[in-house]
């Protein structure tokens, strides 16, 4: 296939990056590609870090030569030999004669597909701390420019996929693609990782897939420590978003309870580079571990750690925090935070 | 040159070069923005989030904001100085409570910026790691709870070319710690410790058996202060750097209650001499095709010995086997002075006051220890850094800048070649002064030697003495020094001297100076320390009357002057 043949049917198929932040892949192909840096690299992420996200596992677990098939495709739009697999080492562990063997075939057609396992954690898959990771510094993340695009792996331009970013490439390629992705579902009946249509309303999701709870609840979308938090009524009318994942807690769930599993995320994943994000995560856990069962959430400790930071965190990480609270505090409990 | 753009800070309008950091710009204008990870001469950490400031709607940290045409910037709205104050509030929590400085009322540059931004420190309980305080050597010591991870100490560390330290761990357990790498070693150059903003990697402290010798009667306490240290301690009272206060450091000094005020710097006319007598023994041994060691390395920098010792034993031979100033002006108030006046040695306390942190470990070496009348004695008992006595000297309300000029004790006199020791190049350039004399009976024609003067990391150059011609080099950091060791073991170089120092700009930019030392500033001292050479009439070691006395005493005793004048080398372990 040409080319840009390909590149014309990703842009129709509307194809956008799976990692959560859902940037055209076209936008990013045409960047890199018209860079004229003799060595470009290539990344395929599969270390999600969200907590009970496992769609990464689920794509590579069931389509693992599509992946392989979107990352070679992806190599020669650029013209690069050398590509990453960034993956969660416990997937690794159980799915490493498939990708071995898929690598050596790889090899055999003069691609080099370096494994790369990561310490399971969310700092890990962030684009500029997994770059760090591979070059043998510290995981934790980079300044946002210049953009991995242009400088990424030993400076050389980088383009990083999630792993079923490139599954969709190739589906593309084939000419199977269909508009769905994948989501996580967690506190339902049937947990587990769903193929679902991109225009899908949530509670439609949970419908079609035989879990809409049979008790009063609401959900978190998007990321289980990150996602954002939302009314049965808002969800109604709401299309799957960021990460794919949709948590359902029953309402009766307790604010410490929902607040804690949030704040002992941040604490345990912040990398510890910058202050508001290592430092307000681990006070944010104290002030809600040291609360005393049933006393009011103390809003007004907890409200300028989480300003702090939205607006100064070195990295997405610790920005991140103030959807799930905000939204949790504004739609579940009624309060402005 | 880089083209100019016009930005707004605060709605007044600047002229900056493209490119360069607002918070840089911001500092050059006296601009207020709270900061603790950057500095000038390292890379971009942006990690302490306390630089902020708004631009185009977005809040952003103004050390990784580039100058571009017509920007603005604000540095004041509300939100931002909320989020300065929590995220200090949060990097500072139980800082007070954990530092040895602030416990003792004692100023500390933390301390500074709570006190300006009006944090407490108790606003947050900080987590405390089960981490020891780490010892390098008897030199400089961290404390992993005090620190605030802005990365500075371990910057620094790879800049100078030793990468020691290093942060580990994830989140609220990410700590300072060091290399576990048995090839990597400390070399107490103390750099750390002048880039550490908030006090957790600082000198070992002498000053509480500083303070207590000053108060016991029964001891003559001396005390000798290194050539940086005048054109650096004013910086500590609000000064411009390059300033001379010693005069008014001699005043201090007998303020303090030190029974004599002599000088290191007469310590340096001897380390000159002995170098110098050493260099041409070895050259005229080249001239006559004899067998000896060249290039010869200098060895007065405690940090730079421990390099080779660690790093290069092998190139061990090439070390001078003088001794350093403080150890040799030690030794002679310890010696030929107690005996002129008749005091014991024993009761003798000498304090140095030096602008570094390996110092402190120098004077500590048992090899340095000299036997008298059956007792082993250290030549210098305690080291203050330049820090240290800023600080003894505010603890005793004593304002500096407004003291009287004094001189100081006879003995101390020194040549203007011993005021340039401080800066990188001046020890060669004193050693040359001396050597061409030595050599050839002659002074050089031209007595400043520009070629080894600055801040250049490398510097080489052919200098004439007599009808010979002799290759030098002056090399400052351990990250040049190892260019220059390979260079050599690779038989690239015929140098026949090399003078070499661990920190940028030699001693002047030394591991115990005041805060903040930058480039720019080092430059600044710098100019301080050749203008006291400038304006001196004895400008050869030589030259010295004191020196001279000295030696003339020595002559009779020559196994005293073995011990005292020369020492020798062994090849290190790590920690050792």
């Amino acid at each position: 296939m040409l080319e840009n043949d390909l590149l014309a049917k990703i842009e129709k198929a509307g194809l956008v990056g799976r990692g959560g932040a859902s940037f055209p892949v076209h936008l990013k192909w045409q960047r890199i590609k018209s860079l004229s840096n003799p060595k470009k690299y290539v990344v395929c992420n599969a270390s999600e870090g969200e907590p009970g996200v496992k769609k990464d596992f689920h794509v590579l677990k069931n389509f693992a030569t599509e992946v392989f098939k979107g990352m070679l495709l992806t190599m020669d739009f650029l013209g690069s030999k050398e590509a990453y697999l960034n993956i969660n080492q416990n997937y690794y562990r159980e799915l490493k004669e498939k990708i071995d063997s898929l690598v050596s075939i790889c090899q055999k057609k003069g691609y080099l597909i370096n494994i790369f396992e990561e310490e399971p954690s969310y700092i890990g898959g962030e684009t500029g701390a997994l770059l760090n990771a591979i070059e043998g510094k510290k995981t934790e993340p980079r300044s946002s420019s210049p953009s991995p695009s242009i400088t990424g792996i030993f400076g050389c331009p980088t383009l990083v996929h999630n792993v079923e970013t490139f599954y969709d490439v190739a589906r593309v390629a084939d000419g199977t693609f269909k508009s769905t992705r994948f989501s996580t579902l967690l506190g339902v009946k049937n947990p587990g990782v769903y193929e679902v249509l991109n225009t899908q309303k949530i509670t439609e999701i949970l419908r079609e897939t035989n879990n809409y709870p049979d008790f009063a609840f609401f959900v978190q979308v998007g990321g289980g420590a990150s996602g954002e938090v939302l009314t049965v009524e808002q969800a109604e009318n709401r299309e799957l978003i960021g990460c794919g994942s949709i948590e359902v807690f029953s309402i009766e769930t307790k604010p410490q309870e929902f607040l804690s599993k949030l704040f002992s995320f941040y604490a345990k994943e912040s990398c510890g580079k910058c202050t508001p994000c290592r430092e307000g995560s681990w006070q944010l856990k104290k002030i809600i571990t040291e609360l005393e069962q049933n006393n009011e959430i103390p809003w007004n400790k907890i409200s300028p750690i989480i300003q702090a930071m939205d607006k100064s965190s070195f990295c997405d990480l610790g920005r991140s925090i103030v959807l799930p609270v905000r939204s949790y505090a504004k739609n579940i409990l009624g309060i402005e935070v | 040159m880089s083209k100019m753009v016009t930005i707004y800070i605060d709605e007044q309008a600047y002229q900056v070069e493209e490119g360069k950091s607002v918070l840089q710009i911001a500092l050059e204008n006296k601009i207020d923005i709270p900061h603790l990870c950057y500095h000038e001469d390292l890379p971009i950490e942006a990690n302490c989030r306390l630089c902020l400031v708004e631009s185009e709607g977005k809040t952003t940290t103004s050390c990784t904001l580039k100058a571009s045409e017509g920007m603005k910037i604000n540095t004041k709205n509300e939100e931002l100085v909320k989020i300065r104050h929590e995220n200090l509030s949060l990097l500072l929590a139980s800082h007070q409570k954990n530092c040895p400085k602030c416990q003792q009322n004692q100023p500390c540059p933390a301390f500074a910026l709570m006190q300006k931004y009006g944090i407490t420190g108790e606003e947050y309980e900080r987590k405390m790691l089960d981490l020891a305080i780490h010892k390098m050597g008897s030199a400089a010591e961290f404390d992993p709870n005090l620190c605030v991870r802005c990365g500075r100490c371990v910057n620094v560390c790879a800049d100078i070319g030793i990468n020691f330290l290093k942060i580990e761990g994830n989140g609220a357990d990410a700590h300072l710690t060091h290399s576990e790498d048995p090839k990597i070693d400390c070399i107490y150059c103390g750099q750390c410790t002048v880039h550490c903003p908030v006090n957790a990697i600082r000198e070992q402290s002498h000053l509480k058996q500083v303070e207590s010798v000053l108060d016991d009667p029964d001891k003559i306490i001396i005390a000798q202060m290194a050539p940086s240290v005048r054109a650096s301690i004013g910086e500590e009272f609000g000064l411009e750097p390059g300033i001379n206060l010693e005069k008014k450091m001699f005043t201090a000094l007998r303020q303090l209650g030190f029974d004599k005020v002599f000088d290191v710097n007469m310590g340096a006319d001897i380390t000159t001499l002995v170098e110098a007598q050493e260099l041409t023994e070895r050259l005229k041994k080249k001239f006559a095709d004899e067998k000896t060691v060249l290039p010869m390395f200098t060895s007065c920098c405690p940090g730079w010995v421990k390099f080779l010792e660690f790093y290069y034993p092998e190139m061990i031979p090439h070390l001078t086997t003088s001794r350093s100033p403080q150890i040799h002006s030690g030794a002679a108030y310890k010696t030929w002075w107690a005996e002129k006046a008749g005091i014991d040695p024993s009761k003798i306390v000498v304090v140095s006051i030096m602008p570094c942190t390996s110092k402190k470990y120098e004077s500590e070496m048992e090899k340095l220890k000299f036997e008298l009348k059956g007792l082993k004695l250290k030549p210098v008992d305690y080291v203050l850094t330049t820090r240290e006595m800023a600080t003894l000297l505010k603890k005793n309300q004593i304002d500096l800048p407004k003291l009287a000029d004094s001189e100081a004790d006879s003995e101390g006199e020194y040549s203007g070649a011993a005021a340039i020791y401080g800066a990188s190049g001046g020890v060669m350039e004193s050693a040359l002064r001396s050597t061409a004399r030595i050599l050839t009976g002659q002074e050089l024609p031209k007595i400043d030697l520009e070629e080894v003067r600055g801040m250049k990391g490398i510097k080489r150059a052919t200098i004439k003495i007599g009808d010979k011609e002799v290759k030098v080099a002056v090399v400052a950091t351990a990250r040049n020094a190892r260019n220059v060791l390979e260079e050599i073991k690779k038989g690239k170089t015929d140098y026949d001297y090399i003078e070499f120092m661990a920190c940028p700009g030699g001693c002047i930019g030394g591991g115990g100076q005041p805060l903040t030392s930058t480039h720019a500033i080092i430059k600044k001292r710098i100019a301080g320390l050749y203008d006291i050479d400038q304006k001196k009439n004895l400008r050869r070691a030589h030259e010295n009357p004191v020196v001279q006395e000295f030696f003339k005493y020595l002559a009779t005793k020559p196994s005293l002057a073995q011990e005292i004048l020369y020492t020798n080398y062994s090849a290190k372990k790590k920690f050792e």
